[in-house]
């Protein structure tokens, strides 16, 4: 049979992110005993996801691997295991909708529902001027704001339709 | 016991001593009381992650699982209390949810953990009625067939890679209802142990893909033996249906192969099944292959030996013969040799270097027992690469290694032994030899005296490094060490230089000093006395013949047992060619080839492995027999050691009237319980090293699925990642000298020979070094395993 993995042309992590993100990564490796860097595999796999327009490739999580001295199935398991981790391209702006009980009760599938139609994606998918993708997220711990998204690093609170529309706009 | 090292516990009534801390589960199975499990596995880390074997212990809250509880005094634990029981029940319930009612064309079906616990703890209906999950399979190679709807989650595969393979493969990716047990990316699994995870998986999800839907469990037959292929003699159950092998399972020995096999043991058994099977005696007659009986057969070959011996003399006759044949097989070619007065009989086919062959100790072997490798300190392999030689072999010097355990290697490439190592050196097969003496240049207060001038004077040359300092500390400082050579030491051109070497460093760094050798049954040869200067019971006299003189002036007749002439030697081209030179050739062997019809006179089909009864004497020294399982379909074939019995008959020599091969070991009783695995040996005679600097030299090992007969027709073997490497293997430095950066194919010229094969720039060979397997159907048409090379862009 063939043998995907031979397929791939193997790059190390120093050729495909900037030096920078080696620097922060190996600031990480830093923080645990010598022989346990592979601690640092989640923190590494963000930061080369935010070096490769938020998502991760299988290049890329094979060199973290061999970054770190680990078996490439050990990186995968743990970049599917959290869903911040992307597998395939996002857009400009991830819209990540909560769906835990508070934002449940206060209407949240019903705003997931008015992001798919307003912006004509399904989730996983992105809109086709690249700017918008949507994904469903467990509680990120804002319930007093229930319903709420995080888009980048920020929190929108207590959201209606005309709210998000607003939100929507204001994002360039 | 004590009463101070043990505690009491209660189990269902029953007061137990058990030493503290020992987990609920093994005093359990040790007690007989049966728990219910899915992700418990002896061998294995504790994982906790089925709760199929929660069970009630007495003022805890909530029932625990007896995998991951550990005992304390006083405890009592119910394991049939109505609480245990309704915990477990809903585990299962659980567990079948997603499970697919598919046991009818499951091949695990009645042989299935899961099948079994349903019984005794399922309910007769589902309360769940929404969809199940379903997992799309993907292809992990020709060895295992995936069916991850079956997935229980158990991880006994994942925890099998990490902690027992060595290797990751399998993975759980995913979270929730998605996890799923796999490669992630879709890639052949490679580790040489692959197939436990069949055994280890208590469900369908992985079942051995060769017999897959060929047979149901309780169809099987079950019969005992020893595999074959290495010097290990892993125990196995031959699983038989309506006659015919249908798959091979490990058999539990903790002291060889414990509840492990290698995917060559496992899997070779289809080459039993190929249809390359000699049915009848053929005799050629005019050029024309004939089917004939046996009795004309043997006959035509009583008539052939007598005529040569009358008219050409005894030394004109060579029996040469597979280091895998049987221990009965060997005794009985050896008698007929001494009836016919031959001396030119070897099963040391692929060595090449055989100027201490008189100084070898009576019987070849590790020198410990397999078991001891598991608390070694520290060990230096010398031309071994047992992961793919020796699995099992690897598999416990990995356990080893785990335990902190100094494991160096020197080689012609860097092989990954999926362990930890100390120190891994390479160098060509003549580099090897230097770097052996400068280990024992940085020993300090090595004595050099009594090494042999030749090796004196590399002695003397050696400017060690900081590795050889390493190794030769750890060697020194470990309380528990062993210097072992393997089998490309065995064969290289070197070889008694590097035995010296590393028998001077065993001896001074109270080492011990060790063997891995070649095929099933060398030591037996040993002591068979299956080379010109041993004599029956292993003893040897002075004598200079060996493979390499019986082969370069060709003799008027051979007998090959269970030997292939085009992939067991050294040379393949030269094996072959002085075959065809020569007046007659009698093929004991199971299978007839292309190549066989050529240089062949007179075929007799023997019964292989799983057919014949028979023993091997293993690495340790064990003696270990096996019977005859299957009866051969539609074939002629017959046990060999009954052929030679019939031939010794005909031909008017004593000693010929066993009846069964466990009469014809017990004429050698008293010396076999007598063997020592001693190796003691004092070495003076040693190799003069031919010129050979600067020029690019070929080093080998025999491909792991092409070791023998068997498993070349093993066609799932085949089909693996490592039994379709047939590249050139060079590293950068040696590519950009010979200016080989670019070429993706390369001309290989070696004496007379030249083929073209793929080129493949590979850093674990060492510089001016070209690694090619042998014994490939490439490769035989290639000169010897080691030598000197040429490449050029094909």
């Amino acid at each position: 049979m063939a043998n995907l993995r031979d397929g791939l042309e193997k790059k190390t992590l120093t050729t495909l992110v900037s030096s920078k993100a080696i620097g922060r990564i190996d600031k990480w490796i830093d923080k645990y005993p010598l022989e346990q860097k592979k601690s640092a595999v989640m923190a590494a796999l963000r930061i080369a996801q935010e070096e490769n327009q938020g998502y991760l490739t299988t290049e890329l999580m094979n060199a973290v691997a061999q970054y770190l001295g680990m078996p490439n199935i050990a990186v995968y398991e743990v970049a599917t295991f959290y869903s911040m981790y992307e597998h395939k391209p996002i857009g400009k702006y991830q819209i990540c909708v909560c769906n835990s009980i508070s934002c449940m009760l206060n209407e949240s599938e019903e705003l997931f529902h008015y992001l798919q139609e307003r912006l004509g994606v399904k989730p996983g998918e992105v809109t086709q001027d690249g700017r918008f993708s949507i994904k469903e997220v467990e509680c990120l711990g804002a319930c007093t704001g229930a319903p709420m998204v995080m888009i980048g690093k920020e929190y929108y609170e207590n959201l209606t339709h005309e709210k998000m529309d607003k939100i929507l706009e204001s994002l360039n | 016991m004590s009463d101070s090292t043990t505690i009491t516990i209660e189990i269902d009534g029953k007061s137990i001593q058990v030493k503290p801390g020992t987990m609920l589960m093994d005093i359990a199975d040790d007690n007989d009381i049966f728990i219910p499990r899915f992700c418990y596995h002896k061998k294995l880390s504790v994982a906790a992650n089925c709760r199929m074997c929660l069970v009630e212990v007495e003022k805890a809250p909530k029932p625990l699982p007896a995998c991951a509880t550990p005992v304390a005094d006083g405890m009592k634990v119910f394991t049939k209390s109505p609480l245990a029981i309704a915990a477990q029940k809903a585990t299962m319930e659980f567990l079948l949810i997603n499970h697919p009612l598919d046991c009818p064309i499951c091949d695990q079906g009645g042989e299935c953990e899961l099948q079994d616990v349903a019984m005794g703890y399922g309910g007769d209906v589902s309360q769940y009625d929404e969809g199940k999950r379903v997992v799309n399979d993907k292809d992990i190679g020709p060895l295992i067939e995936t069916e991850m709807t079956r997935c229980i989650h158990c991880t006994r595969c994942v925890r099998f890679g990490i902690e027992i393979a060595g290797l990751q493969e399998l993975g759980a990716t995913g979270r929730g209802e998605n996890m799923r047990i796999g490669t992630y990316i879709e890639s052949a699994l490679e580790s040489e142990m692959s197939g436990n995870v069949i055994d280890l998986c208590p469900v369908g999800a992985l079942t051995a893909k060769p017999s897959r839907y060929t047979a149901r469990a309780w169809e099987l037959t079950h019969h005992d033996s020893i595999a074959p292929h290495d010097c290990v003699g892993s125990n196995i159950h031959v699983h038989t249906f309506r006659g015919l092998a249908n798959r091979v399972v490990p058999k539990n020995n903790e002291s060889i192969n414990e509840c492990w096999l290698s995917d060559r043991d496992r899997f070779s058994y289809q080459g039993l099944l190929s249809n390359h099977r000699l049915r009848d005696p053929m005799i050629k007659v005019d050029g024309e292959w004939q089917e004939t009986d046996w009795n004309t057969a043997l006959e035509k070959v009583r008539d052939t030996i007598a005529d040569t011996k009358e008219n050409s003399g005894s030394d004109q006759m060579g029996f040469l013969v597979s280091p895998s044949a049987t221990l009965e097989e060997m005794l009985l070619l050896k008698k007929l040799a001494n009836g016919l007065d031959v001396s030119n009989i070897d099963h040391r086919l692929r060595q090449v270097d055989f100027s201490h062959q008189n100084q070898q100790p009576k019987f070849m072997s590790l020198g410990l027992p397999i078991e001891a490798l598991d608390t070694i300190d520290a060990m230096l392999l010398v031309g071994s690469n047992p992961g793919k030689e020796q699995p099992i072999i690897a598999h416990r010097l990995r356990k080893a290694a785990k335990n902190g355990a100094e494991i160096s290697l020197i080689n012609h490439r860097d092989y990954s032994l999926s362990m930890p190592l100390h120190c891994q050196l390479t160098e060509s097969y003549t580099g090897l030899v230097s770097l052996l003496a400068e280990v024992a240049q940085s020993l300090p207060g090595f004595n050099a005296t009594s090494l042999p001038q030749e090796a004196k004077a590399l002695f003397d040359k050696a400017e060690p490094g900081e590795d050889s300092r390493r190794i030769a500390d750890s060697l020194n400082n470990k309380k528990i060490s062993a210097v072992v050579i393997g089998n490309q030491a065995i064969n290289s051109p070197c070889y008694s230089l590097i035995e010296v070497f590393a028998r001077a460093l065993a001896e001074q760094t109270d080492s011990t000093f060790g063997y891995l050798t070649e095929g099933a049954n060398s030591t037996g040869a040993c002591f068979a006395g299956i080379a010109p200067n041993r004599k029956l019971g292993g003893e040897i006299e002075d004598r200079s013949a060996n493979t390499t003189t019986m082969l370069s002036e060709p003799r008027n007749l051979y007998i090959l047992h269970n030997v292939e002439p085009e992939y067991d030697f050294a040379d393949p081209v030269v094996a072959v060619e002085t075959m065809i030179k020569s007046d007659c050739v009698v093929c004991l062997t199971p299978f007839i080839s292309d190549d066989m019809k050529i240089y062949a006179d007179i075929l007799l089909p023997i019964a292989p492995f799983v057919e014949t009864s028979g023993s091997y004497i293993n690495i340790q020294g064990k003696i270990q027999s096996f019977k005859g399982n299957t009866p051969v379909e539609n074939t002629q074939a017959r046990p060999a050691w009954k052929i030679m019995r019939v031939l010794g008959n005909l031909l008017h020599i004593d000693g010929f009237e066993q009846l069964s091969s466990a009469d014809v070991l017990q004429e050698f009783e008293s010396e076999l319980s007598a063997i020592k695995a001693d190796n003691q040996a004092n070495i003076t005679e040693v190799c003069v090293l031919d010129s050979v600097d600067s020029k690019l030299l070929r080093s080998s090992q025999v491909n792991m699925y092409r070791v023998d007969n068997i498993t070349r027709r093993a066609t799932a073997l085949q089909k693996t990642p490592a039994g379709q490497e047939d590249a050139v293997h060079i590293n950068s430095n040696t590519a950009a000298k010979y200016n080989l950066n670019n070429a993706s194919r390369v001309r290989v010229k070696q004496n007379s020979t030249a083929v073209g094969m793929p080129l493949k720039i590979d850093n674990s060979v060492a510089d001016n070094s070209v690694w090619i397997a042998a014994a490939t159907n490439v490769t035989k048409k290639l000169g010897p395993m080691f030598g000197v090379i040429e490449l050029e862009v094909d």
